[in-house]
C-alpha cells in the first residue's frame, strides 16, 4: 500500500482544526508551478501594478526598485503578466 | 421534584431547551416547523430564556446560523421537520466535521412528493450518515428527558459531536400528553455549563473547518468515525446518570414481551408504544413473541442490540421509510447487515408501514406476527396495508 497520508489521524486537531495562526506561509505553492514570470528590466517602470494584482501578494519590491515575485510562493499564474501596463513581463517554462 | 402536568409534546421539548440554558437558537420559524421554536421565541421574548433567537430565512440558514454560534462557544439549539432537514443537508456534514456539538430535534415527518406533513422517517433516514449521534425517543416525556441527555452528551469532551433527538411528526410533536417537568435546580445539578474546547476567540487565533487535501481528508473524517463509535459508552453513562437523577431509565435498547421469544419485533420511535399493546395481547393468547426497540440509532448499539435478540429465530423489522431500489429499508438493512455470518442468526423480515401518517394499529401488528409465524411474510421490504388491485 502506498504511503500518502501526513500524520495518523489520532494526531489531528479536533475536526481537523489548524491551531496555529498564519501557518499558511509555511505551505510552498511554488511547488504548483510550471510556468515563471520574467522580468524585462528595460520595459519596468516600476508601477507595482503587478504586485496589486499578484493573487498570492508575493511580489515586492528589491534594492534597485523592480518588483520581484518570491519563487517560494509564486504559482505561476500570470496575472502579473497580463495586467503589466508595459508588457515587461512574460511567462517562461520552468526549467527554460 | 418536578410537576407532572399535561402538555403538548413540542411544548415539553421547549422547556426542556429552557431549562438547558441554551445561549442561541436559530430556526426558520415557519413550516415545516414545531411549536418547539414557536415557544422558545415566547420564552427569549420574554425574557424567561436569557438567549440569542436568530429567526433565519430558511433551514440551512438556521444550520449555517447554529455552526457559527457553535465555533464561537455557545450552547445552540434548533428544530426542524421533513423538508427543512433536507434543506440543512449540506451544513450538518459539516457540523459533525467540526465538531460542534449542536442539539436539534427532528420531529420526523414525511418528505414530498406528494407533499405531506404528516410523520414518517423518511426525513431523518435520508441523513443516516451525516456523523450526528442520533436518537429516538418514544413519547412525550422521553423526548424532554433526551433533550437534555442531548446537551450532555454532546458537549462531553469525550464526545464532541452534534445530537438529534427524534419524535415522531404530529404523533408526537402535536400530542398533549403527562410530562414531568423538572426543576431548575435538578436540571443546574446534571447539565453543567458549557464549556468549548476549541472557540473562534480573537485572544487565541484558530482556524476551523480549513480544507482537507487529500493527504489528510481519510484521517480527518477517520477522527469522525471514531468520535461517533466512541460516543457510546458517554451514552450509556449519561443516561445512567440520568436514570439514578431523575428516576426515569433509559437504555440503548429496550426489551418487552417474552425474553428469549421466537418471533421478535424490532421498532424505533413512537409506534414501539403501539407495538408493545400488541405484543402483551399476542401473549395472553399464548403467542411466544417479544419486541425489542431501538433507542440509539446511531452510534449503532451492536452488542446491546445482538443480546437483546438473543433466543430470537424471526426479527420483524419495522422501517418507516421506503427506500426504492434498495435491497431493503435502512433500519432491515442495517440488522441484516450486523447479523450476516452470526451463527444462529435470526430470519430478518422487513416491513414497510406507516407512511406519511398511515395508522399502524395494534390489529396490524397482530396481523403481522400471525403471518409471519405461518410463513407469510417474508422476504424484502413489504409495505404493509399498500392497497394495491393484486391484493
Amino acid at each position: 500500500m502506498s504511503k500518502q497520508a501526513i500524520m495518523a489521524w489520532e494526531d489531528l486537531a479536533l475536526g481537523a482544526a489548524i491551531l496555529s495562526p498564519g501557518n499558511a506561509k509555511e505551505l510552498r505553492t511554488g511547488d504548483w508551478r510550471s510556468l515563471q514570470p520574467k522580468l524585462d528590466e528595460e520595459k519596468c517602470i516600476k508601477c507595482s501594478l503587478c504586485a496589486m494584482y499578484c493573487p498570492e501578494f508575493c511580489i515586492s519590491q528589491d534594492a534597485e526598485g523592480f518588483y520581484r515575485p518570491d519563487l517560494y510562493f509564486c504559482k505561476g499564474c500570470g496575472i502579473c503578466a497580463n495586467e503589466c501596463p508595459k508588457e515587461a513581463i512574460t511567462m517562461v517554462k520552468e526549467g527554460d | 421534584m418536578g410537576k407532572r402536568i399535561g402538555l403538548e409534546v413540542s411544548l415539553a421539548v421547549a422547556e426542556a431547551v429552557k431549562l438547558a440554558k441554551v445561549d442561541v437558537v436559530s430556526a426558520y420559524p415557519i413550516t415545516p416547523q414545531t411549536h418547539i421554536v414557536e415557544e422558545l421565541s415566547i420564552y427569549v421574548a420574554n425574557g424567561d430564556l436569557d438567549a440569542e433567537f436568530i429567526p433565519v430565512e430558511s433551514e440551512h440558514s438556521a444550520m449555517s446560523a447554529a455552526l457559527g454560534a457553535s465555533a464561537a462557544g455557545a450552547r445552540v439549539y434548533t428544530a426542524t421537520a421533513s423538508q427543512g432537514l433536507a434543506l440543512m443537508h449540506e451544513i450538518l456534514f459539516i457540523v459533525s466535521g467540526m465538531r460542534m456539538p449542536v442539539v436539534m430535534t427532528v420531529a420526523n415527518r414525511a418528505l414530498s412528493a406528494p407533499i405531506s406533513i404528516w410523520n414518517d422517517h423518511g426525513d431523518i433516514m435520508a441523513e443516516r450518515d451525516i456523523g450526528w449521534l442520533q436518537i429516538f425517543s418514544e413519547n412525550g416525556q422521553e423526548a424532554l428527558d433526551l433533550t437534555l441527555c442531548a446537551f450532555k452528551i454532546a458537549e462531553d469532551k469525550r464526545v464532541l459531536l452534534p445530537m438529534i433527538v427524534n419524535l415522531d411528526g404530529f404523533t408526537l410533536s402535536h400530542v398533549i400528553e403527562p410530562v414531568i417537568i423538572p426543576d431548575h435546580a435538578e436540571v443546574d445539578a446534571f447539565l453543567p455549563p458549557y464549556k468549548p474546547v476549541l472557540k473562534l476567540d480573537t485572544d487565541k487565533p484558530v482556524t476551523l473547518g480549513p480544507v482537507g487535501v487529500p493527504e489528510m481528508y481519510t484521517e480527518a473524517r477517520k477522527q469522525i468515525e471514531q468520535a461517533v463509535l466512541a460516543a457510546k459508552p458517554v451514552v450509556k453513562e449519561v443516561l445512567d446518570g440520568f436514570g439514578k437523577a431523575f428516576d426515569r431509565r433509559y437504555k440503548l435498547v429496550e426489551q418487552n414481551g417474552k425474553v428469549g421469544a421466537k418471533t421478535l419485533f424490532v421498532t424505533m420511535g413512537s409506534l414501539g408504544e403501539t407495538c408493545m399493546t400488541a405484543v402483551d395481547e399476542l401473549l395472553a393468547e399464548g403467542a411466544d413473541v417479544g419486541q425489542t426497540r431501538i433507542r440509539l440509532w446511531r452510534p449503532f448499539p451492536e452488542e446491546e442490540f445482538v443480546a437483546a435478540c438473543a433466543g430470537a429465530q424471526r426479527l420483524v423489522v419495522i422501517d418507516r421509510v421506503l427506500a426504492p431500489g434498495a435491497v431493503c429499508a435502512p433500519v432491515a438493512s442495517e440488522l441484516k447487515s450486523l447479523f450476516y455470518g452470526r451463527t444462529g442468526a435470526p430470519e430478518i423480515v422487513s416491513v414497510i408501514a406507516g407512511l406519511g401518517g398511515r395508522d399502524v394499529t395494534v390489529r396490524d401488528f397482530k396481523e403481522m406476527y400471525r403471518q409471519a409465524v405461518s410463513g407469510k411474510l417474508s422476504g424484502n421490504s413489504l409495505m404493509w396495508g399498500v392497497e394495491s388491485h393484486a391484493s
